[in-house]
C-alpha cells in the first residue's frame, strides 16, 4: 500500500472505532441524557425519588387552577396515558397554555403532588400564522398533541 | 483543463481574490431579500407571536455551524491523507467563521429561549452538544497555532477536528434520540411543518449565510497564504508587495 492509502485507511478505521465508542457511551448514559421524564414513567416509579427531576408533557385541558395569591398555580401534566398533578409558585412563561407542551422541575411530595421549582414551556416544531392554526383547530387536527406524544410517548428512545 | 491548477496556494491566491467580492455581493443581496421576507412579509406565528422571527437568524447560523465544521473536517482529512498544503490553509480559514456562526446560534437561541421557554439556558442534549461544537472550534484554532512549525500544527489540529466529527450527528439527532427541551426539526428531508413564507425566508437567509461563509473564507485564506508563503518568490513578485 502507498503511504497515503495507509493514512486514509487509518483515518477511516479510527473514525469508525470512535463512532462505535461514542455510540456505546451514549447508549450507556442514555437515562442521564434525558432532559425530562414522562408522566407514564412517573406513574411506573421509574424516576429518582430523593432528588429533583423534570416531568414533561402537555398541560391537561381544564386542570389549570390559579390560587388566590395569583402566583400559585396547580395543573396536571399528561402524556395521554398518565397524568401528574403539579403545584407551582412563580411566574409562568408566556407560552404556558392548556394543551401545550411544558417541562416542570421539582420533586414528588409525600401527598403524590409534584412540587415544581421551575416551569418551562416546550415549543413544538410547527410554525404557522394564526389563521392557519385556527383552521386546523376547526378541522379538529390534533397536530400539536401528536407531535409532542411522539417525542415523550412512554419510552426513552424512539 | 488541469483540475489541480488551483490547488497550489500561488494560483488559488489570485482566484480567491477575484471571487470573494462576488460572494459578498450575493450574500448582501440574499440577506436583504431574506430579511424583507422574514421581517415584513412572513406572518406572525400563532403561538409565539413576533419573537419567532429570530429563526431567520438562528436556524441558518445553526445549520452553518454544523456544515462548516463538516467541510473543515473534510479539508482536515485531505491534509492528513495527501499532505496537501492548501487544504490545511482552507481548514484554518473556515474555523473562525464556523465559530462565529456557532456563537450566534447559541446567543440568538438564548434570547429566544427566555421569552418562549422561560429560561436562557438549559443543559439539554441539543444545547449542550452545540456548546461542545463551539469549544471544538476554539480547540481547533488554539491547537493549530500552538506549534512553532505550522505544518505540525496543521496535522495535530486536523486530528482533533476529525475526532470532533462524532459530535455532528449527536447535535443533529439529539432532539430525536432523547427528550429535550429544544423542539424537533421543522425542516427535514421528509418535508416541513412550517408555513411556506416562513420557510422561504429561512432558506434565503441560509443561502446568504452560505455566500458570506464562502466569501469570508476566501478572504481569510488569502491572509493565511500570504503569511505562510511570505518567503516565496511569487509573493515578492505580487504588484501589491512592491508598493
Amino acid at each position: 500500500m502507498k503511504p497515503r492509502t495507509k493514512r486514509a485507511v487509518a483515518i477511516a478505521g479510527g473514525l469508525a472505532a470512535l463512532g462505535v465508542a461514542a455510540a456505546l457511551v451514549l447508549n450507556a448514559f442514555q437515562s442521564n441524557l434525558v432532559f425530562f421524564f414522562t408522566p407514564t414513567q412517573v406513574a411506573k416509579k421509574e424516576v429518582p425519588i430523593d432528588r429533583n427531576f423534570r416531568v414533561g408533557g402537555l398541560v391537561e385541558g381544564g386542570t389549570v387552577v390559579r390560587q388566590k395569591d395569583a402566583l400559585s398555580v396547580t395543573f396536571k401534566i399528561t402524556d395521554g396515558a398518565q397524568s401528574v398533578p403539579v403545584t407551582y409558585t412563580g411566574i409562568l412563561p408566556d407560552l404556558f397554555k392548556e394543551g401545550k407542551g411544558v417541562v416542570a422541575e421539582g420533586r414528588v411530595g409525600t401527598d403524590g403532588i409534584f412540587k415544581a421549582s421551575q416551569v418551562l414551556a416546550k415549543h413544538d416544531e410547527n410554525y404557522m400564522p394564526p389563521e392557519a392554526a385556527e383552521a386546523l383547530k376547526q378541522a379538529g387536527h390534533p397536530m400539536a398533541k401528536e407531535n409532542f406524544a411522539g417525542q415523550g410517548g412512554g419510552g426513552v428512545t424512539r | 483543463m488541469n483540475w489541480f491548477h488551483f490547488s497550489s496556494p500561488s494560483t488559488f491566491y489570485g482566484l480567491a481574490g477575484r471571487l470573494a467580492p462576488w460572494f459578498f455581493i450575493l450574500a448582501t443581496a440574499l440577506a436583504a431579500w431574506g430579511l424583507y421576507l422574514g421581517l415584513l412579509v412572513a406572518p406572525t406565528d400563532a403561538q409565539q407571536g413576533e419573537v419567532y422571527r429570530v429563526i431567520f437568524i438562528h436556524v441558518p447560523t445553526a445549520w452553518m455551524s454544523m456544515f462548516l465544521y463538516f467541510i473543515m473536517a473534510c479539508y482536515c482529512a485531505l491534509t492528513l491523507v495527501f499532505n496537501t498544503r492548501l487544504s490545511a490553509m482552507m481548514a484554518r480559514a473556515i474555523a473562525p467563521t464556523g465559530a462565529m456562526f456557532t456563537f450566534i446560534a447559541l446567543w440568538t437561541g438564548a434570547f429566544w429561549g427566555r421569552p418562549t421557554w422561560g429560561t436562557y439556558w438549559v443543559w439539554d442534549a441539543r444545547l449542550t452538544s452545540e456548546l461542545v461544537l463551539l469549544f471544538l472550534y476554539f480547540g481547533y484554532m488554539s491547537l493549530a497555532n500552538a506549534f512553532e512549525d505550522p505544518r505540525r500544527g496543521d496535522r495535530a489540529a486536523a486530528l482533533l477536528a476529525l475526532i470532533g466529527v462524532v459530535n455532528l450527528p449527536i447535535i443533529y439527532f439529539s432532539v430525536q434520540w432523547w427528550n429535550t427541551l429544544h423542539q424537533g426539526s421543522s425542516v427535514s428531508f421528509k418535508g416541513t411543518s412550517m408555513h411556506v413564507t416562513m420557510l422561504t425566508g429561512m432558506l434565503v437567509m441560509s443561502a446568504s449565510a452560505w455566500m458570506y461563509a464562502i466569501g469570508a473564507t476566501l478572504v481569510r485564506v488569502r491572509s493565511v497564504i500570504l503569511e505562510r508563503e511570505r518567503r516565496a518568490q511569487w509573493i515578492r513578485n505580487l504588484p501589491e508587495a512592491s508598493a
